[in-house]
């Protein structure tokens, strides 16, 4: 177990500084002078060129990449060009209102994608089963920004159920959180369904049965243990989507989160900030798959001794 | 056994039904739409429906099922170019990385592994949002972070195929390297690529519009559904329907990408 982690662990390091490599990039896709966007064509020579020295875009591009890494293992991320705060302190005041929202989302997901899938596979081919998978087909293909504003109208103009948004109580969570969880929810319910069909038909599950073992435990004791291996892994590669789907949801939402402060930076043109995001949210990416990948080997043996 | 395989093969054809309605829609769309998307009367605006404006009329008095129905030209112009951009760039890199190995092996792979670091949607939107906001960088930025998908499943088919009797029989009779992955390798691909670009269309189309919705899509003067659905949000009160229309398109096609590509996978596939 402990190669495997460090095996993993080794494995993560190159993509790690690739993400930082491609996020340090990203301002040089910028077309023309990145200075000039960022300041407006009206700005003095002198100006431009103390913005181009603090953000040290004067200096030769390996200069410039070094020093980015240094910087980034130091957890400094920059200055935003807006408010002169540091870059790291913006994004510290703004990651629990995301984390809040994100684990809600997940808590919606599995709450409801696991009972329903498992409900789908053991009444397979049933009219509980077609429905169950036609809504998780919808789930999967209502995008967070037409979801969102139809939560919003139905359950806070129609019926004022809920408030509308800005961060606060538990009923200030219940739509956005559902809002970004209906499209998690709905894989992994898919998911938990194709698994818990595999099992049923293994081996195993008829000596369980052929013993004269009930339904239920035939299920739940055995099938349900193996089949959620596998939604373990869709549900951390599903972090990142979750994660991006904030910046859509907290926009709709105003939600103070890592998700609004992208868009409002890329509104701006305040780099620094852009930069910090996205790095923070690829960063947060690959550690949560990595964790993901481990964890899948501490249940399966299968994995780390292959 | 046999009732799954017509069940599969009905959602197939339910949703090659859905994607047809809406590129109907896209080609005839000046002879559907009531008038000009981009016409405004803002003595009319947040309009409800009529006989006149069967989607009503939005903030500014323009007619809501003009932009919808322009906005499905944009949206697939704008995953098709992406899509097939993006197979072609996935089955070059792919083949070039699974058949010679080595090297190139290692460096598209390595390139891939960075790529697929990211969360799809947000390289798109940090792409997007240094280069401008424009169909054009749309395009652009959704290709470089989509051809990775295609290159890996191409590659992991052609480490598979190449070891195949056929491929060294071709070689064999001296037929050259890109012969034989062209003439004899790649249409054994045909399935597995549809299947997935299916579904990348399906993603492509909600990341479309989430640009857009973002405000980082095409212009404001090109109608698309994300700015028709970002404008309804905020006039939700007085006119749901600017939002409920383009959300309802959006929902029509990307179902019938998803229902075409879980049946087309199902009705591939042996064990079924």
């Amino acid at each position: 177990m402990f190669n495997y982690i460090i095996r993993r662990l080794l494995v993560t390091l190159p993509v790690i500084l690739g993400v930082c490599t491609l996020t340090f990039l990203l301002i040089h896709f910028v077309p023309g002078d990145p200075i000039d966007i960022m300041l407006g064509d009206q700005a003095s020579t002198v100006d431009k060129e103390a913005l181009r020295s603090q953000l040290g875009l004067n200096q030769p591009l390996l200069v410039q990449y070094k020093n980015f890494l240094w910087q980034i293992s130091h957890l400094d991320l920059g200055q935003s060009l807006h408010s002169k705060s540091s870059v790291t302190s913006i994004l510290s005041e703004r990651i629990p209102a995301t984390v809040e929202l994100t684990v809600a989302a997940m808590f919606f997901a599995i709450l409801f994608g696991i009972p329903l899938g498992i409900i789908a596979a053991v009444k397979q081919y049933s009219t509980v089963d077609n429905s169950i998978l036609v809504t998780s087909l919808f789930g999967i293909s209502l995008p967070g920004f037409f979801l969102g504003p139809m939560l919003i109208w139905i359950f806070a103009i129609l019926l004022p159920l809920f408030p509308v948004s800005e961060r606060g109580g538990i009923e200030n969570l219940v739509l956005p959180a559902l809002s970004l969880a209906l499209p998690l929810g709905a894989i992994i319910l898919r998911m938990t369904r194709t698994q818990m069909l595999e099992e049923i038909k293994q081996d195993y599950i008829r000596v369980a049965r052929s013993k004269g073992l009930s339904d239920f435990p035939v299920y739940f004791k055995h099938a349900l243990r193996n089949a959620l291996i596998p939604v373990i892994t869709i549900i951390g590669l599903q972090v990142g989507a979750l994660l991006t789907g904030t910046v859509i949801t907290e926009t709709i939402f105003d939600w103070p989160g890592i998700g609004s402060l992208l868009l409002q930076a890329i509104q701006q043109r305040d780099y620094p900030i852009v930069q910090g995001c996205v790095l923070l949210i690829a960063l947060t990416y690959v550690i949560v798959n990595l964790f993901t990948d481990i964890s899948y080997a501490i249940v399966n043996p299968k994995v780390r001794l292959s | 056994m046999k009732k799954t395989k017509r069940v599969t093969r009905n959602l197939m054809i339910v949703g090659a039904s859905l994607i047809s309605l809406m590129v109907l829609i896209a080609i005839f769309a000046p002879y559907i739409a009531p008038q000009d998307p981009n016409i405004m009367s803002l003595a009319d605006r947040y309009q409800g429906m009529s006989w006149q404006h069967p989607f009503g009329l939005d903030e500014n008095g323009s007619d809501v099922l003009a932009k919808v129905v322009y906005g499905a030209r944009v949206s697939l112009a704008v995953s098709l170019s992406v899509v097939s951009l993006s197979i072609v760039i996935g089955l070059v890199l792919g083949s070039f990385a699974g058949y010679f190995g080595k090297f190139w092996d290692g460096f598209i792979m390595r390139a891939i592994d960075m790529i697929q670091a990211f969360p799809n949607f947000l390289l798109a939107l940090a792409l997007v949002a240094v280069m401008g906001p424009s169909v054009r960088n749309v395009i652009i930025a959704m290709c470089l972070t989509s051809w990775a998908g295609f290159a890996r499943l191409v590659r992991g088919e052609i480490l598979y195929l190449k070891e195949k009797e056929y491929v060294s029989s071709a070689l064999a009779i001296g037929a050259s390297h890109w012969r034989t992955i062209v003439l004899h390798i790649w249409p054994n691909l045909v399935g597995a690529i549809v299947v997935n670009a299916s579904f990348a269309m399906a993603g492509t189309i909600i990341a479309e519009s989430g640009l857009s919705f973002l405000g980082l899509g095409a212009p404001p003067t090109t109608p698309t559904w994300g700015a028709l659905l970002n404008s309804g949000r905020k006039i939700l009160e007085e006119a749901p329907h600017v939002s409920i229309f383009p959300g309802l398109a959006i929902l029509i096609l990307i179902l019938g990408f998803n229902l075409f590509g879980d049946g087309l996978r199902d009705y591939l596939d042996p064990k079924s």
